[in-house]
């Protein structure tokens, strides 16, 4: 492989069959051939299937209306929809419960790695055993032990569990009391904008100055204060109402109202985010470990804070170890959110299979959904990747 | 011998704390973490003793315990069973005989498998599927692990005696499991009937098995120097990867029949093994690769200064250093293979997972105990992969790699 | 310490070498490649190509499922049956002269589409509707066994007398069926809002309804009854009596082979002729010997119904009714006043001449 060395180069009476050159040419020229050629195969035995059995290919079906119902739709979904827009729908769901999983997964998974390593016995056993309990149990069980167990002891909806809130928890999910924006609620989040807009600008301009001039400039203090005053003038041209409490009321079958999560998004976010937050737990406590305990005593020596040590020393420390593992938590959690199927909460997979069984175009729908796997993968690694970049050391 | 007692005085650890002290410095160091303790104690007692008080007196067990067999090898037929329990044996024998050769690590699982059997032959419940020949065949299965190990002791039997035998096993296994045809001995089983653990396992280890091969090609291909091997191997292990199992599984059920010749029809089992397979074969190539770069420059420029081919440097010197790196990670993926067989029950086949499930749909009352089905499949896959995990531990510390790795 | 695991990584290297070795060049794809092409190929492609792989197989692949009572169930001794698999085992004793030479692939209602496509069984015989795009993208369906259509269930104690009081309902379905494109359709028409609650597996479907989490549950009406039948309570729960739409459960069978098409076919004709004309599985035998010209025709002791075009014995379609009954005698035997899973009345599945829908070309 390396024997491009010029003294070995210039010998030419090496017959062809033992020239590595040609060997390697020849061993190129025969995988591709054995590669392509079954590909070949495949795809012709592919199209003599799909003629006998009288498939369509295209993609056209996505433009006809989808014909099946999907269950609570995160945007506005009717059955004389078109497929496209089914599938659409199955995304949204696939990229709701992935995200909200991955940033509780992050803060159970924090939660959990401080309290293994924390200096109470028994707070550490406890993070332990969870821990040892998550890793070692398949993701499906755990889903039906949450789905079918867990929320199968909910009462129905006559004889619902309320909690202050007041939260109703019966068979049909959670009803929370939510804030809903009033009328006059949008001046106060376009104040808030323009407060967060207007405190990024001046955190980075004055940290940038302390850093040129070295004087400090108390920058968090002032965009912390411009956020507030933002928050406050909001406040007062909305006339003191932004918001209103919506909480769930009984009418008909069911509550109304409020914000509900179905007992299948919750089924799937709690078992994702409590599966993943274990794996993170162990993830971010070996980061913190692997910090050298000599930099933390250096640290506390020359006088900074637990919390300056923790945020100027242990962290950025910790973070360059534990971000490659973080990366491919995510997309293992987003690539596990196909196991909704299980339990009825219709994301990509399952709402693509049923049109694959509706529609009868099982060639192009996986096609489609091995497509959006891929890329939902590649774009969550390309971005952590250009974040890992970042964060690592800088050699000047 | 005075002095020898004296440097053991002096070499001796400080005596681990008395319990007063421990209980002080882990528990009631500091009012935050006294706080934590007078607050998490009563939580914890009230929690252990709920749950005790609902295994022992609340749940009802009868779901669990009335299906042994149904858990264990599913529908396969009662009349065939011996089949089943001969590759089990015939699987201890050679762990016995590996124990006896090699011992270390396999002498603590030997001694466990040999221990879970003898309570099982020993359990003292009555039950109707626990018939005094069952009783013996379990009890037995102890003894053969202890004649493995001294046949694993006696000299003529060489090293790669036992691994060839560890070799054949899968294919002997698949023959008996299967059967021939139609003869009268061995009549054949179709794989619908084959459930439960068996099931589990025949994926889980198949899998590995069957993929290592296949990861360490692709390794090789992924460094190739030949961009169009090293291309295709990439792209192969980058979408296997991207993708989910569960998309996989699908596409070896469903879809794959598209692209083969009609007449040809893969039995599901085997495709649901194929599934599983190419899947782990990607994770496994990512490992091998790793461990891979991680063999030192200098040796392969060694093996090419001692005038070692290609060929020869990659399996002579490459792999083994590379292969002997990984080996703990590989049990790792071994254990997340074997949580992951359970997706199999989304394309209808009735691993551990499935069958629990179909005992639960079988009988409107069965409904009612799922919470008791539910937890005793988390305990078993639990007990599994948590033994799995600290054998994989154990293995690291003993080859001296949990500082390298 | 190496030295001790070496066997171990000797081990995992020759498996390495061997598969490899078989995999030529080395590379991934044609390690996959042997893997597949050690399947024994069955037979070669033709345009009788289920047929010769059913006989060379000497089993015959049935699509069912083993979770409606009634329909496809497993008996206590862990043994597929059912009105759909005994039609199964009709087809078996007709082609292959033994009605146990099946074998069942429990399928999802989402599932059964894609077999029929791949051709992965030889019949697909679950409760599947006949419906014109399945008809020309699954496979070609054979004639209808079953007359159903789609009905509600609800809970007694719910306050719903009729579909006026839907409005607003939670309603369980089974993913992948014509019940839930039904479903949607009769919620526009009426101008009623759902909320849907989707399973792939019908036993989620009807535990989720059983325990509040709908409060109506729809389905074809056979299943319904006999998803009630086997509610801890049937007497708190009742179908109610609107019928929203046809659903002729037809078996089918992959598209491409039309003499298995028409043997199926054949089969499915004789169990109802059968009944027309009096022959049961007991007195197959006797009447052989019968003055009834079409009844020997049947029987093949007179006369050739096709059996040697389609390459069967005089003797298949006799066998058949010998092995699972009449039509009469296998709905009966399930769904019949003394059944083993409930008792449904016949109602449009009775014969022609009887006021039903029964009706089969003559077999001659």
């Amino acid at each position: 492989m390396t024997n491009d060395h010029p003294a070995v180069r210039s010998k030419t009476n090496i017959p062809f069959y033992r020239d590595e050159r040609i060997l390697q040419i020849f061993a190129q020229v025969v995988s591709t051939v054995v590669i392509i050629g079954i590909l070949i195969w495949a795809i012709i035995n592919f199209f003599r299937a799909a003629e006998a059995r009288n498939m369509t290919l295209t993609f056209g079906f996505l433009k006809d209306s989808a014909g099946f119902p999907i269950s609570n739709p995160p945007i506005a979904y009717e059955p004389v929809m078109s497929t496209g827009r089914a599938f659409l729908v199955g995304l949204v769901n696939t990229l709701m419960v992935s995200g909200l999983g991955i940033v509780f997964a992050v803060i159970l998974g924090t939660l959990i790695a401080l309290a293994r390593l924390s200096s109470n016995w028994l707070l550490s056993r406890i993070a332990l055993i969870y821990i040892e309990f998550h890793r070692n149990i398949p993701l499906l069980v755990l889903l039906f032990i949450w789905y079918f167990v867990v929320f199968g002891m909910v009462p129905p909806v006559q004889e619902s569990i309320i909690w202050p809130g007041p939260t109703f928890v019966n068979k049909r999910g959670v009803y929370l009391s939510w804030p809903r924006l009033t009328e006059t609620g949008s001046i106060f989040m376009i104040s808030i904008a323009i407060g967060l807009l207007l405190a990024t600008i001046a955190y980075s301009m004055l940290r940038k100055r302390r850093k040129i001039t070295g004087k400090e400039t108390y920058y968090i203090p002032a965009s912390l204060g411009l956020l507030i005053i933002s928050f406050i003038v909001g406040w007062l041209l909305s006339g003191g109402t932004p918001f209103q409490i919506d909480s769930p009321y009984l009418d008909g079958f069911n509550y109304q109202g409020g914000l509900r999560l179905t007992p299948e998004f919750a089924g799937m976010f709690i078992s994702l985010s409590m599966y993943t937050g274990a794996f993170i737990a162990e993830v971010i406590r070996g980061g913190i470990q692997a910090v050298d305990r000599g930099q933390i005593e250096a640290a506390r020596a020359v006088g900074l804070s637990p919390l300056q040590v923790l945020s100027l020393v242990i962290m950025p420390q910790a973070l360059r170890i534990i971000i490659p593992p973080m990366i491919s938590q995510f997309l293992n959690l987003t690539k596990n959110s196909s196991l909704a199927l299980a339990i009825g909460f219709q994301e990509v997979f399952s709402v693509g299979k049923i049109a694959i069984n509706q529609a009868g175009r099982a060639v192009p729908v996986f096609a489609m959904i091995m497509i959006t796997y891929l890329s939902l993968s590649l774009l969550t690694s390309f971005i952590l990747n250009i974040y890992n970049r970042r964060i690592q050391f800088v050699l000047r | 011998m005075a002095t020898l007692e004296n440097k053991l005085e002096i070499i001796q650890p400080p005596l681990p704390p008395g319990p007063l002290k421990w209980v002080k410095e882990n528990l009631f160091s500091g009012f935050f973490n006294t706080l934590m303790t007078i607050v998490l104690f009563p939580v914890i007692s009230i929690t252990l003793f709920l749950v005790l008080k609902w295994v022992f007196l609340g749940a009802d067990w009868r779901a669990v315990t009335q299906f042994p067999m149904l858990y264990t090898v599913g529908q396969y037929p009662r009349d065939q069973i011996w089949r089943v329990g001969i590759v089990l044996s015939s699987i201890l024998l050679f762990l016995g005989i590996s124990w006896g050769k090699w011992g270390g690590l396999l002498r603590t699982i030997s001694f466990t498998a040999g221990l879970v059997f003898i309570i099982m032959a020993l359990l003292p419940v009555q039950h109707p599927q626990l018939t005094l020949g069952m009783r013996s065949y379990l009890g037995s299965n102890a003894l053969i692990i202890l004649v493995g190990y001294f046949i694993g002791r006696i000299k003529a039997v060489k090293d790669i005696y036992i691994v060839i035998g560890w070799l054949l096993i899968p294919f002997f296994g698949i023959v008996l499991l299967a059967g021939i045809g139609n003869s009268s001995i061995l009549p054949s089983v179709p794989t619908t009937l084959w459930g439960g653990l068996l099931v589990t396992f025949l994926l889980a280890a198949g899998g590995i098995f069957l993929s290592f091969p296949l990861g360490v090609a692709l390794a090789l291909g992924r460094r190739s120097s030949l961009p169009v091997v090293s291309a295709f191997s990439t792209i192969f292990i980058e979408m296997i990867r991207g993708v989910p199992l569960v998309t996989i599984l699908f596409m070896f059920s469903i879809i794959l029949a598209l692209f083969l010749p009609p007449e040809s029809r893969i039995d599901r089992l085997v495709r649901a093994l194929m599934a599983v397979t190419v899947f782990s074969a990607a994770y496994t190539a990512e490992n091998v690769r790793g461990g891979l770069q991680a063999v030192p420059l200098g040796q392969i420029e060694a093996a090419k200064a001692l005038g070692m081919g290609n060929l020869k440097t990659k399996i002579f010197i490459e792999l083994p250093q590379a292969l002997r790196a990984v080996l703990p990670s590989i049990v790792g993926q071994f254990i997340s293979l074997f949580k992951d067989t359970t997706l199999v029950v989304i394309i209808g086949i009735n691993d551990f997972l499935g069958i629990g499930r179909s005992i639960i749909n079988s009988d409107p009352e069965f409904v009612q105990l799922r919470m008791e089905v539910y937890i005793f499949m988390a305990l078993v896959y639990w007990v599994f992969s948590y033994f799995m995990s600290l054998a994989s531990r154990r293995l690291e510390a003993a080859m001296g790699l949990s500082d390298t790795l | 310490m190496y030295r001790k695991y070496f066997p171990i990584i000797a081990m995992f290297m020759v498996l390495t070498i061997i598969l490899t070795a078989c995999g030529g060049t080395g590379t991934v794809e044609t390690v996959i490649e042997t893997v597949i092409v050690e399947v024994p190929a069955e037979g070669p492609p033709a345009k009788a190509e289920i047929l010769d792989r059913v006989l060379e197989r000497g089993k015959v692949v049935c699509g069912g499922r083993t979770d409606l009572a009634g329909f496809g169930m497993l008996d206590e001794a862990g043994n597929n049956t059912g009105f759909d698999i005994d039609f199964c085992r009709a087809v078996a004793a007709a082609v292959l002269g033994d009605p146990t030479a099946i074998e069942v692939v429990p399928l999802t209602a989402a599932d059964r589409g894609p077999v029929l496509q791949t051709a992965e069984v030889d019949i697909l015989s679950r409760n599947v509707t006949w419906t014109a795009s399945r008809d020309s993208q699954w496979g070609n369906f054979t004639t209808v066994m079953f007359y159903d259509g789609q009905g509600f269930m609800i809970r007694k104690d719910s306050g719903i007398t009729s579909t006026a009081d839907f409005d607003g309902g939670t309603v369980c379905v089974t993913s992948g069926t014509t019940t839930e494109q039904n479903l949607s359709d009769f919620f526009r028409q009426n101008g009623m809002e759902y909320e849907a609650v989707i399973f792939e597996e019908s036993a989620a479907v009807y535990s989720a309804y059983e325990e509040g989490r709908c409060d109506i549950t729809t389905s074809d009406k056979s299943q319904l009854a006999s998803v009630r039948s086997g509610f801890a309570d049937p007497d708190a729960h009742f179908i109610l009596d609107i019928t929203i739409s046809k659903e002729p459960l037809t078996p089918a069978v992959p598209h491409g082979d039309d003499t298995w098409f028409d043997i199926v076919k054949l089969v499915s004709y004789a169990l109802i002729n059968a009944e027309e004309l009096g022959i049961t599985s007991a007195n197959v035998e006797a009447m052989k010997s019968s003055e009834n010209i079409n009844v020997l025709r049947l029987l093949g002791e007179e006369g050739d119904w096709g059996y040697t075009d389609l390459g069967l014995e005089p003797d298949a379609l006799a066998n058949a009714i010998a092995a699972v009954g009449n039509y009469g005698q296998i709905y009966d035997r399930y769904m019949g006043p003394v059944g083993i899973s409930f008792t449904l009345p016949r109602g449009p599945n009775e014969l022609w001449n009887n006021g039903g829908l029964i009706y089969a070309p003559p077999v001659k």
